[in-house]
């Protein structure tokens, strides 16, 4: 049974850069029930005269902070994403509700090793839910073997890099895999296409061991990513998806 | 009631009317430039070489085309505004191709006078149902080109109604054909709460307006 | 396809589907009337632009829940799906 959720305000304490075309809102909600590791809010702006405009953004930070972290990345023609990375302040309140779904979700349970080992692969700012996963399975001490495969344009624009770079340092059951598709650095030895079939059997879990698949970005992207893994033979109700629309929300 | 709360500095899209169009404005509507894209499915991608368009129903008649013959029949050029129920208003639209009158010519409908209502169908499910009357002398047309290119299929393409006097969720994209009935028939919105006429000017979005 | 790139999936109608159902629906299991595929709403494509929400067989386009809100009022249309499992 699901609680009948309604529009609540919160209040943003922090604006972060995370990248030149993303930021991270870090609010103070102080009636946000828990939620889940996936799980997503509904953000709506309302005009003086009346318009609104709605949009869903996932929660990046892991169940039990004490404050909630939405990501944006800035479309340049949107309507919702430029005012929440360039109109909103320090001390603004922002109407959400939630925590919404129970599909794409992932809890670590107990910690230790129990579970099947995750695959992650996010494109763009479809990095944000899965975010909340690795955080999530941080904090509970999961050694669940982890792999997440992050496409981004550049290095410049893999969000929360240092920080995936210091978790999965500290880490041998975490692993990081990039892919820059339009710019690299001079000295990068990783991948630098789109994701495809091969990248994707050189890099996921082999079925036999019923790895557990989530996969969030563009709708291409996800469409993509998920039918190379059912090919590859994951079974498909192992394989969880999450579109975020033309250009990643 | 709790008073909305309002967010502050947030203005949505571009909604202000220019004071000289304001009377080419219905109700509640706000002028855009842009042509904005809404769908209720995938985009239908049906190969030219199968595209056809029928007229058929409670008639004696039954009148189909393919797609050069189509393009043979006499076509038009127009510029129409259209306002989506949605609440834009694009003014001075350009399209092309054919009247309704032209497609209808070959129904005797002067002889089956209870045959009042069409429901235009479309590739990918999706219908929509209209008074004879409205699309009859002059009033609509099948357009297979906006602004004097092929329509897109984001848009319609090959071919879509157009009834600009009704809301836009009328001018069907994707049309295959028309059924002709003696019974009016909800179509794919007017079944979900939408008004069954629509009539921007007397604000006709959802039914019982 | 590159329009087609405009859809979402149910994960995004979770929200609505909450005003309306007492039951988290984006795990919910739907049997498609049109081809009998059986997935979670999460994996439906949701076309929701303005007018209404319609979520669509992943497989065969079929519509299986086409939503309204009009006035305080919402018009479900289910009849493109025969099972519905909630839990």
């Amino acid at each position: 049974m699901a609680e009948q959720l309604k529009w609540q305000l919160c209040t943003v304490v922090e604006i972060r850069q995370e990248t030149p075309k993303a930021k991270s809102l870090i609010l103070d909600w102080p009636e946000g029930p828990t939620h889940l590791a996936g799980q997503h809010v509904d953000v709506r702006l309302t005009a003086e005269d009346g318009y609104q405009a709605q949009r869903s953004y996932s929660i990046a930070s892991p169940p039990g902070d004490k404050h909630l972290m939405l990501t944006v990345e800035r479309i340049e023609d949107g309507e919702v994403s430029p005012y929440l990375t360039d109109g909103l302040r320090v001390g603004d309140r922002l109407e959400l509700r939630g925590p919404i779904g129970g599909y794409f979700v992932w809890d670590a349970r107990n910690g230790g090793t129990d579970g099947p080992p995750l695959f992650l692969a996010a494109g763009g700012s479809g990095i944000a839910p899965l975010m909340s996963m690795i955080r999530h399975r941080a904090s509970k001490g999961s050694k669940v073997p982890t792999r997440l495969l992050y496409s981004s344009r550049s290095y410049e624009e893999v969000i929360y890099r240092e920080e995936l770079d210091r978790l999965s340092a500290h880490d041998p059951s975490l692993r990081i895999i990039l892919t820059l598709t339009r710019r690299r650095p001079s000295n990068w030895t990783g991948y630098g296409r789109r994701i495809d079939r091969a990248m994707l059997a050189d890099t996921a879990w082999p079925p036999a061991e019923k790895p557990l698949a989530f996969t969030c970005g563009p709708t291409a992207f996800v469409e993509t990513v998920a039918t190379h893994l059912a090919e590859l033979g994951y079974e498909p109700g192992r394989i969880k998806t999450e579109r975020f629309g033309p250009t990643g929300g | 009631m709790a008073e909305q709360f309002i967010s502050r500095g947030f203005k949505g899209r571009a909604r202000d009317t220019d004071r000289a169009r304001k009377e080419r404005i219905p109700p509640g509507q706000y002028e855009t430039k842009e042509f904005p894209v809404l769908s209720a499915g995938p985009t239908p991608r049906t190969p030219i070489e199968r595209w056809d368009f029928s007229i058929y129903g409670e008639v004696a008649e039954k009148l189909k085309w393919a797609w050069d013959e189509f393009q043979g029949l006499p076509r038009e050029t127009m510029t129409v505004d259209i306002h989506c129920v949605t609440k834009w208003s694009k003014l001075d639209t350009l399209w092309t191709g054919v009247s309704v009158d032209t497609l209808l010519a070959g129904i005797d409908l002067d002889a089956q006078p209870a045959v009042r209502y069409l429901i235009a169908f479309c590739d990918g499910g999706y219908t929509t149902n209209l008074p004879l009357a409205d699309v009859r002398g002059g009033k609509a047309w099948v357009v297979y080109e906006f602004d004097g290119k092929p329509l897109d299929p984001v848009h319609g393409g090959p071919a879509r109604l157009l009834v600009p006097h009704l809301y836009f969720w009328k001018s069907a994209k994707w049309v295959r054909g028309f059924e002709l009935v003696t019974e009016d028939r909800p179509g794919f919105w007017e079944s979900v709460g939408y008004h069954n006429y629509g009539d921007p000017w007397k604000e006709q979005r959802y039914a019982g307006d | 396809m590159q329009d087609n790139d405009l859809r979402l999936d149910g994960n995004a109608a979770g929200g609505l589907l909450n005003e309306i159902f007492r039951f988290e629906m984006t795990a919910a299991q739907a049997t498609c009337g049109g081809c009998g595929t059986r997935r979670p709403i999460g994996e439906m494509m949701l076309y929701q632009h303005g007018m209404g929400a319609i979520l669509r067989c992943a497989e065969c386009d079929t519509a299986l829940m086409r939503i309204t809100y009009i006035r305080g009022c919402y018009c479900l249309d289910l009849s493109g799906m025969t099972y519905l499992r909630l839990y």
